[in-house]
C-alpha cells in the first residue's frame, strides 16, 4: 500500500480505530464459474450511521490497499491509507457521514484470500482459491453492505482498483448508490496495464521460493515478490516526481563500480519490495492483478441499465498520471455523456504521477467535499449560504 | 429578492431560459451564469470548461461541470440532450465555430450565442483614424494577447446563420449598460442571439410565435 506522504500534522484524525471482520456463510457465486465460501471481508468503519441510514460511505481501496483507512490502530502509530482525505472536517467528513471501509475479497488483509484456510483441506488455500473479478469483490461487498443494514449508499469513493470497484458498484447495483467517486481509474485495462501486471506476476512465479504458489510453509517469494512491487513503484510515480525525489543522486560520495545501489532511486525501490514482502502475500498479489486486468466495463457494460441511472459522478484524474492516464477517465466521461448521467470531471494538475490521488489533498479535498454536500442536502442549503 | 448577476448579458440570457429546463453551459467559467438558473429557476444544469481552478468553484456552488474543451466536448451527447446550449463570450475563441454551432443545434433545441460586436463604432474609429486594432469594452484585449481567434459583427453572424440555414429566433443588442436598439452593428458592444435548427423553428413557431428584439 501506498501511504500518503502529506506533511501536515494531524490534529483532524479519526483516533483509535480497529479492523473488524464480518463472515458470510452462504456460497459466493463467482465471475469464473466457480463457488467460494464461507467468506470473511476485513473492514473499518468511522463515524455514525444516522437513524435514516442514508449518510453511509463506502471507501474501496487500490490493489495492495486494505481495510485500514483512517486513525491508528492500538500500539501503532500508521495512521491509514486516506488518513489525508477521512476524518472529522476532512473531505470524507466523519462527523456528518458514516464511512465503511472494506478489503478485497482475494486479499490477504483478513479478508479471505489464498493465504486463508481452505476449511476443505485445514490448510492454505494457495493456487486452490479460486480466481476474482473486481465484479467478485463487489459482490462480496454487497453483503457486507447488506448486514450493516443499509440500502442505499450516499456514496461510493476510491482511486485506482478502489475506482474500478466504484464503477462496478455503479453497473452492479445502481439503484443502490446515489453517486459515485472514481480516482485516477479506468473502464478497462489496457493491453499496457495488462503488460505490467504480466511482468509483476512473471517476476513473483520466476522465484523457485514460490513453489507453484505452495510456499506458506516455507515462507514468501522474497526476491521476486519485491521485484514485483518495484515495478509497481515506477509505474506510480512520474518522470517529473522521480526527478524532483532523487534526480541522479548517489547514497554514498562515489560510485561503487558494483552492483550494489548506487543511485537514491535505486535505493527507494529496493527499500520499497523489501517493505512489501513483509506485508503482503505474493499470491494475493498474482490474483488481485488477474482480477483488474479482466476488468473491462467497456462497450455497453457501464452502466448496462438503461437510461435511469441516476447516480452522479465525481470523475478525478491527474496529468501526470501515465499508468491510468486522463484518457481513461475521459471514457467513463463520454460513456456518462451518452447515457446523460449528471457528472463531474476535473483533471488535477499534479506532477505526483499515479501516487497523486493518494498525495494530492487540498483540491480532492474542496471537490469531493462540496459533492458530497451537495449529493447529502441537495441545492437548498447552498442557497442559505448565501453564494 | 433575487440576486441578479450584474453582467447585462447574464440578466438577458437569465430571463430567455425557462424554469425546469436542461441547460449546457459552453466555457461556464466559475458557473455566474448557471449558479442563479440553477437557484431561481431550477434547471439542471451542465457546464464545460477548461480552467481547472474554475472548476473548483463551480464544484463549491454544487454545479456539475466537465473538464474539457468546447471543441471535442460536445460529440458525446446524444440528440436533443438539452433544451439551451448556452454558448457565452465563448464563441469568438473557438476555431472550428462552425462545426460547434452545427454541434450546439444538435444536441439543443435551442442556442444561446452572446459575443463581442467587432464592427462597434469604437472599433471602426481605431481602424479607420487611428490604424490601429480595436480595443474596446467588449474586445479588451491588445493584439498579441488575445484569447479571442474570431473577430465578427453582428451583421457576420447574421449572413452566417442564412449561409448555414440556422435560424435566428431572437437578438439582443447590447451597450455598456443598457440594450441598444437602433443601428446595432454600430452601436452594439455585444449581442446575443437565440437559435435554433431551421425545422424544430417552424414546428413550433406555429404555436408560439417568438419575440423578435430588434
Amino acid at each position: 500500500m501506498k501511504k500518503a506522504k502529506h506533511e501536515k500534522t494531524n490534529i483532524h484524525s479519526v483516533g483509535a480505530v480497529e479492523t473488524k471482520t464480518f463472515t458470510f456463510a452462504e456460497q459466493l457465486y463467482l465471475a469464473s464459474g466457480e463457488k467460494l465460501g464461507p467468506v470473511t471481508l476485513a473492514y473499518e468503519t468511522y463515524g455514525s450511521l444516522n437513524k435514516e441510514k442514508s449518510n453511509a460511505i463506502l471507501i474501496l481501496h487500490a490493489l495492495s490497499g486494505d481495510a485500514h483507512a483512517a486513525g491508528v490502530h492500538a500500539g501503532d502509530n500508521d495512521t491509514g491509507w486516506w488518513e489525508e482525505l477521512i476524518g472529522p472536517g476532512k473531505a470524507f467528513d466523519t462527523h456528518r457521514y458514516f464511512i465503511i471501509c472494506s478489503n478485497v475479497v482475494g486479499g490477504c488483509k483478513g479478508s479471505t484470500g489464498p493465504s486463508s484456510l481452505n476449511p476443505a483441506t485445514g490448510k492454505p488455500y494457495a493456487l486452490d482459491f479460486p480466481f476474482i473479478t473486481v465484479a467478485d469483490m463487489v459482490e462480496a461487498q454487497r453483503h457486507l453492505i447488506d448486514h450493516l443494514g443499509i440500502d442505499k449508499l450516499l456514496c461510493v469513493a476510491g482511486g485506482s482498483m478502489g475506482g474500478m470497484q466504484v464503477l462496478q458498484w455503479v453497473s452492479s447495483y445502481p439503484e443502490r448508490v446515489k453517486s459515485a467517486i472514481p480516482i485516477a481509474t479506468t473502464l478497462k485495462h489496457s493491453p499496457q496495464q495488462i503488460a505490467f501486471n504480466e511482468v509483476i506476476r512473471q517476476s513473483i512465479m520466476a522465484d523457485p521460493a514460490w513453489r507453484e504458489g505452495s510456499y506458506y510453509e516455507f515462507g514468501q517469494p522474497e526476491k521476486g515478490l519485491s521485484v514485483a512491487r518495484m515495478i509497481g513503484h515506477i509505474t506510480f510515480m512520474s518522470e517529473h516526481s522521480m526527478e524532483e525525489k532523487f534526480s541522479r543522486r548517489l547514497k554514498s560520495d562515489r560510485f561503487s563500480f558494483g552492483f550494489d545501489a548506487d543511485f537514491e532511486v535505486e535505493g527507494y525501490l529496493r527499500y520499497r519490495g523489501a517493505n512489501f514482502v513483509k506485508r503482503f502475500d505474493a499470491n494475493s498479489y498474482l490474483y488481485i492483478t488477474k482480477a483488474i486486468d479482466y476488468f473491462d466495463l467497456s462497450g455497453g457494460k457501464f452502466l448496462p441499465h438503461g437510461k435511469t441511472v441516476d447516480t452522479r459522478f465525481l470523475i478525478i484524474s491527474f496529468k501526470s498520471d501515465w499508468l491510468y492516464p486522463p484518457h481513461q477517465s475521459q471514457e467513463i466521461v463520454r460513456a456518462l455523456k451518452r447515457k446523460h448521467v449528471d457528472a463531474t470531471y476535473c483533471e488535477l494538475t499534479s506532477t505526483y504521477g499515479h501516487d497523486a490521488f493518494l498525495i494530492e489533498v487540498e483540491e480532492q479535498t474542496t471537490l469531493i467535499k462540496h459533492f458530497l454536500d451537495k449529493t447529502f442536502n441537495g441545492y437548498l442549503v447552498m442557497g442559505n449560504d448565501g453564494i | 429578492m433575487m440576486e441578479f448577476n450584474t453582467q447585462l448579458d447574464h440578466q438577458i440570457i437569465y430571463s430567455i431560459v425557462k424554469s425546469d429546463s436542461r441547460v449546457l453551459d459552453l466555457g461556464c467559467g466559475e458557473g455566474e451564469l448557471l449558479y442563479p438558473l440553477v437557484r431561481d429557476k431550477h434547471i439542471r444544469a451542465q457546464g464545460i470548461e477548461l480552467n481547472d481552478q474554475s472548476i473548483q468553484e463551480c464544484v463549491k456552488k454544487g454545479l456539475s461541470v466537465f473538464h474539457d474543451d468546447i471543441e471535442s466536448g460536445l460529440r458525446e451527447f446524444p440528440d436533443n440532450a438539452f433544451d439551451y446550449v448556452i454558448m457565452n463570450q465563448s464563441m469568438q475563441e473557438v476555431k472550428k465555430v462552425d462545426c460547434v454551432i452545427q454541434e450546439a443545434l444538435r444536441i439543443g433545441t435551442q442556442v444561446i450565442v452572446g459575443f463581442p460586436n467587432f464592427a462597434h463604432r469604437t472599433s471602426r474609429f481605431s481602424l479607420f483614424f487611428r490604424g490601429k486594432s480595436p480595443v474596446t469594452k467588449s474586445l479588451p484585449y491588445l493584439w498579441y494577447d488575445t484569447p479571442n481567434v474570431r473577430f465578427l459583427s453582428i451583421t457576420d453572424f447574421r449572413d452566417f446563420c442564412v449561409e448555414k440555414n440556422i435560424r435566428i429566433v431572437e437578438e439582443h443588442y447590447l451597450g455598456e449598460k443598457t440594450v441598444v436598439r437602433f443601428f446595432p452593428n454600430l452601436f452594439a458592444l455585444n449581442a446575443i442571439f437565440v437559435l435554433t435548427k431551421k425545422d424544430e423553428a417552424a414546428l413550433k413557431s406555429g404555436g408560439k410565435g417568438y419575440r423578435l428584439v430588434l
